[in-house]
């Protein structure tokens, strides 16, 4: 028997088609790129920043609320200008984005994977399965996200952790609706029948077989979900309920130079907000670009 | 229910209804009178079918006829609501869950669209071969190997084998689909208008495999299409359903000769034949009844030229005309 | 039958060297490459071919009808004298739907899902003919009844998915009758549909256009089909066409070996229990063919020769031709 001609269409993988499309949008790469400066500063906030804002050996009460470029005694400059407490500004958001991109990223992958099994499990089985959790979800998702982090947080008290759960909670309900909606879908596909005419066991068509096909809309919705979470995050800090001063996030920032405002000592909390949306813009900007790129009627 | 031990495959007395049951608001309205009812489809309506060792089976029928209900619940993809299945003359009902999982990749389907029928996240090295591998045919080392055989088997390039679905064309997909469904080593196989979406000339190569298989692994075939001449071309014995049940059963010989039933006559009389002559259409009146609301007594009466009073009132039953040649129609039965 | 070589018909639609080629990322991929025929009034043709023959968009082509990455690079298209590649867009689209008219495999391409059909056939009238609503009306309800649609008036009433497929089709049709147009493009309009309706769907296209003296393109890639309802029929292949003339001709006796090969590989033209005969390989990739025949790589005949693409030339039967150094019936000098 001669073989079928071997004529294969363009070898391309599917991320390569992924990464190919993605950058080919310039706000896209340019929104990736502010993201990676973001990521890096935070990751490394500990060797490029000029001070270690939380070593009391390093503070001098005498130093704080300098205005921006003003110099710093071991000869550099404050550029951007120290807090209350005569933290430098720019080591302090240094520090602060490390915190808040990890609780953000934290919680949303801990969400993710959550509302992931709950919401794929629903889908594949049905009946009162799928019933309860989706009431559950449906209820959780009429409360204001702020309203339900706040009631978690008076009943568990403050603290990483209890903020890290708090966070968690609020999140996992999106993502179960979405994958279940997806995998709804998929589930009546043909190769799902050939999964389960091979007689595969129902936990490996699951996560082997609906699961890799339900996430390009999930990672569009985690994306999103991450500058939520960030978000989130930055709020319940600055009503004072969320980090402890300990580890102060972007948020806690924002609200130590709140009332110092209107003042005229407006760095201490602008440039922190400024860092901030930029870190949330250019998560947005992915986001978007990744949501157009993984939709499959939109490619060309 | 006892069995005929000499076929490979029965179906005895199997049917399928899908019923939409009333939701709280239409039970509450029913409360006040407003008489509404649950919506029954019969997509298979008390069939009995024989797959002999080594036979292929045509089943034929329009849209609606539940060709493809019946292919799947054979197949073991959708539950019975009545009837039993035999495979060699045992029953299929309440075995256990290692024997059922045996049981079941004995008997395999081919799927119609190639492209949907294909995970499109998985190489096709995995999509053959996750299934010998999982239940224990091959061991985990010998995936790579076995999978070349397959593909080998079916016409492929083996060196393919790290490739995803949407590289390959129509007629490949289909390939891959049976190396699929032949790595479990299947005696029996459903095949789902597995060459409906073929182009004619990928259709040649793809039912040419069909038969050298068959021959080389001793294969039994139930061949679901609604293309007379494939199903003529390929069948041993051709079964015609119309809305859900089966009208006439016959060697495919007989059946493209003579057929019997007015439906299968009216069918085979639009089956067209690429003769080079320009003929006129000759249309069969009325549009196939929808399967929620089905005429009574024989399903084709409204659209039968020959209708009697007798086919609006009763349900002909399948009876033997001729040896191996069976029909539902009472002009059989003056 | 209509003998296209005494020229009893004026032609209706001329294509003269069209040429529609898709500039995409990877490449450019040539869908329809050189494509020319002619169509007399009332005339049924019958464009056959595979997937990826350039069938399709040759119909797409001829309505106006290809987006961006495509565009038309050359050739003409001249129907009823009018050189419908030198309009502009709006004059186009007054001729689309009112002097050609297309129909698609789905008919709900045609259907807007929303709409009732009235609403919809009405549009349709208004959009080419000063008439009124009435006088449009009374032309719809005319369209349904000549298209086999019982009850005209209960239906004007209805909606889309109250019918059922080949209801929807052959109100997809009754549309494209509505202005009387020249010339009908059907692409697959009956390919989706079951045996028996398509049996009915073809009875009537082929009443309709016995009376109305419609000229027809019939699309598709079943030759059953064409063999029963067309006059003359194009073989496409590869975005060219390998061979034409007339049906009868043609498939009695075709001349290209592609044709050959189709007809071959037609389950109904072989005996049971012998292999089918079957084409090897596959149809090539449109995005780099290599020069020559495009037929070349599964064609038993080739040679050196082959590696040149050929050109049209006359054989077999009166108002035969074909694109191909090693035809199976005798070439005219």
């Amino acid at each position: 028997m001669t073989p079928a001609s071997t004529v294969v269409r363009a070898v391309q993988t599917p991320f390569q088609r992924v990464v190919g499309d993605f950058m080919a949008n310039p706000v896209a790469v340019f929104g990736l790129c502010l993201l990676l400066l973001v990521v890096l500063a935070a990751i490394f906030a500990p060797v490029i920043s000029p001070q270690n804002p939380y070593d009391l050996a390093q503070l001098d009460v005498m130093d704080s609320r300098l205005p921006p470029g003003s110099p710093a005694p071991n000869g550099g400059h404050y550029w951007l200008g120290t807090d209350d407490q005569g933290r430098d500004m720019l080591s302090a958001i240094f520090y602060g984005l490390r915190i808040s991109l990890a609780v953000g990223v934290i919680s949303t992958v801990c969400a993710l994977v959550i509302g992931l099994t709950l919401g794929l499990t629903a889908a594949y089985f049905g009946g009162r399965f799928e019933t309860l959790v989706m009431r559950v979800v449906d209820i959780q998702l009429s409360f204001p996200a702020i309203l339900i982090a706040l009631i978690l947080i008076a009943v568990l008290g403050q603290g990483t952790g209890k903020v890290i759960t708090a966070l968690i909670t609020v999140q996992w309900a999106y993502y179960a609706r979405t994958v279940r909606g997806a995998a709804l879908v998929e589930k009546r596909r043909e190769y799902m029948e050939a999964a389960r005419c091979l007689a595969l066991s129902p936990a490996r068509i699951v996560f082997r077989h609906l699961l890799p096909n339900c996430l390009p809309p999930m990672i569009v919705v985690a994306t999103v979900q991450v500058a939520a979470a960030i978000a989130l995050e930055a709020t319940l800090s600055f009503l004072g309920l969320g980090l402890p001063i300990t580890e102060p996030s972007l948020g806690l920032l924002i609200a130590n130079g709140y009332q110092y405002l209107l003042s005229g000592k407006y760095w201490i909390s602008f440039f922190p907000g400024i860092a901030l949306l930029l870190t949330i813009v250019s998560i947005n900007l992915v986001a978007d670009q990744m949501r157009d790129v993984l939709n499959p009627r939109l490619q060309k | 229910m006892t069995a005929d031990v000499s076929a490979l495959v029965e179906l005895k007395g199997v049917s399928k209804r899908f019923v939409k049951s009333l939701d709280l608001a239409a039970k509450i309205g029913n409360r006040f009178g407003a008489g509404m009812k649950e919506e029954v489809v019969h997509a298979v309506d008390n069939v009995n079918l024989v797959v002999a060792p080594g036979e292929v089976v045509g089943l034929v029928g329009e849209s609606g006829c539940g060709k493809s209900t019946l292919g799947r619940m054979t197949v073991g993809l959708l539950p019975l609501s009545s009837g039993e299945r035999f495979w060699q003359g045992e029953s299929l009902a309440g075995q256990d869950a290692g024997t059922a999982r045996r049981q079941q990749l004995k008997m395999q389907m081919i799927f119609q669209d190639p492209y949907a029928s294909l995970n499109p996240r998985m190489r096709v090295l995995d999509i053959v071969g996750e299934a010998p591998v999982a239940h224990g045919i091959i061991r985990g080392t010998q995936q790579v190997e076995y999978v070349g055989l397959m593909l080998n088997r079916v016409g492929l390039d083996p060196t393919l084998m790290r490739r995803y679905p949407h590289q390959f064309s129509g007629g490949q997909r289909a390939r891959i689909g049976i190396a699929r469904a032949l790595a479990v080593k299947p005696q029996f196989l459903v095949c789902d208008e597995s060459v409906a979406a073929l182009d004619v000339s990928i259709q040649a190569q793809v039912l040419n495999l069909f038969m050298e298989l068959k021959g080389a692994l001793n294969l039994t075939y139930l061949f679901i299409s609604h293309d007379l001449g494939v199903v003529k071309y390929i069948s041993d014995r051709v079964v015609v359903m119309y809305l859900g049940r089966v009208v006439e059963s016959a060697p495919s010989a007989e059946l493209f000769a003579q057929p019997n039933h007015p439906y299968t006559q009216a069918l085979l009389a639009e089956a067209g034949k690429v003769t080079p002559a320009k003929r006129t259409f000759v249309p069969i009146k009325g549009e196939i009844p929808s399967p929620l609301d089905p005429p009574s007594g024989c399903h084709f009466h409204p659209r039968c030229p020959h209708a009697m009073t007798k086919c609006r009132e009763a349900v002909p039953p399948l009876i033997e005309i001729a040896p191996g040649q069976m029909s539902a129609c009472f002009l059989n039965t003056p | 039958m209509i003998d296209s070589d005494e020229a009893l018909t004026e032609p209706v639609l001329e294509v003269d060297g069209l040429r529609t080629h898709f500039f995409t990322k990877a490449g450019v991929v040539k869908a329809v490459d050189d494509v020319s025929f002619t169509v007399g009034r009332g005339e049924v043709l019958g464009l056959v071919g595979e997937s990826g023959s350039g069938k399709s968009m040759t119909g797409y082509s001829l309505m106006g009808l290809i987006d961006p990455p495509g565009r038309i690079v050359d050739g003409s298209i001249i129907l009823d004298g009018i050189a419908l590649r030198t309009l502009t867009p709006e004059q186009q689209r007054h001729m689309r739907g009112n002097r050609i008219a297309m129909i698609f495999q789905d008919p709900m391409m045609t259907l807007n899902p929303v709409l009732r059909i009235d609403v919809q056939m009405i549009e349709a009238v208004l959009a080419h003919k000063h008439v009124t609503r009435e006088v449009a009306r009374a032309r719809a309800r005319e369209a349904l009844v000549k298209v086999g649609i019982a009850s005209p008036d209960e239906r004007l009433q209805a909606y889309p998915h109250q019918f059922s497929g080949g209801m929807r089709q052959r109100v997809a049709i009754a549309i494209a009758l509505l202005n009387r147009p020249d010339l009908i493009i059907a692409d697959e309009p009956t390919t989706a549909l079951d045996v028996t309706i398509q049996g009915q769907i073809l009875y009537e296209i082929q009443k309709l256009t016995r009376e109305t003296g419609t000229a027809l393109i019939w699309i598709t890639h079943d030759l059953s089909v064409v063999a029963g309802l067309a006059d003359r029929v194009c073989v496409m292949y590869a975005g060219r066409i390998v061979e034409q003339g007339s049906c009868e001709e043609v498939l009695a006796h075709p001349a290209h070996p592609y044709t050959q090969g189709l007809l071959d590989s037609v389950p109904a033209n072989n005996e049971r229990g012998q292999r089918l005969k079957q084409i090897p390989g596959m149809t090539p990739s449109l995005l780099d063919l290599p020069p020559g025949c495009p037929f070349r790589e599964r064609c038993s005949y080739a040679d050196a020769e082959c590696e040149v693409s050929p050109e049209m030339r006359p054989a077999g039967g009166p108002g035969q031709s074909v694109r191909c150094f090693h035809p199976l019936v005798p070439v005219h000098s």
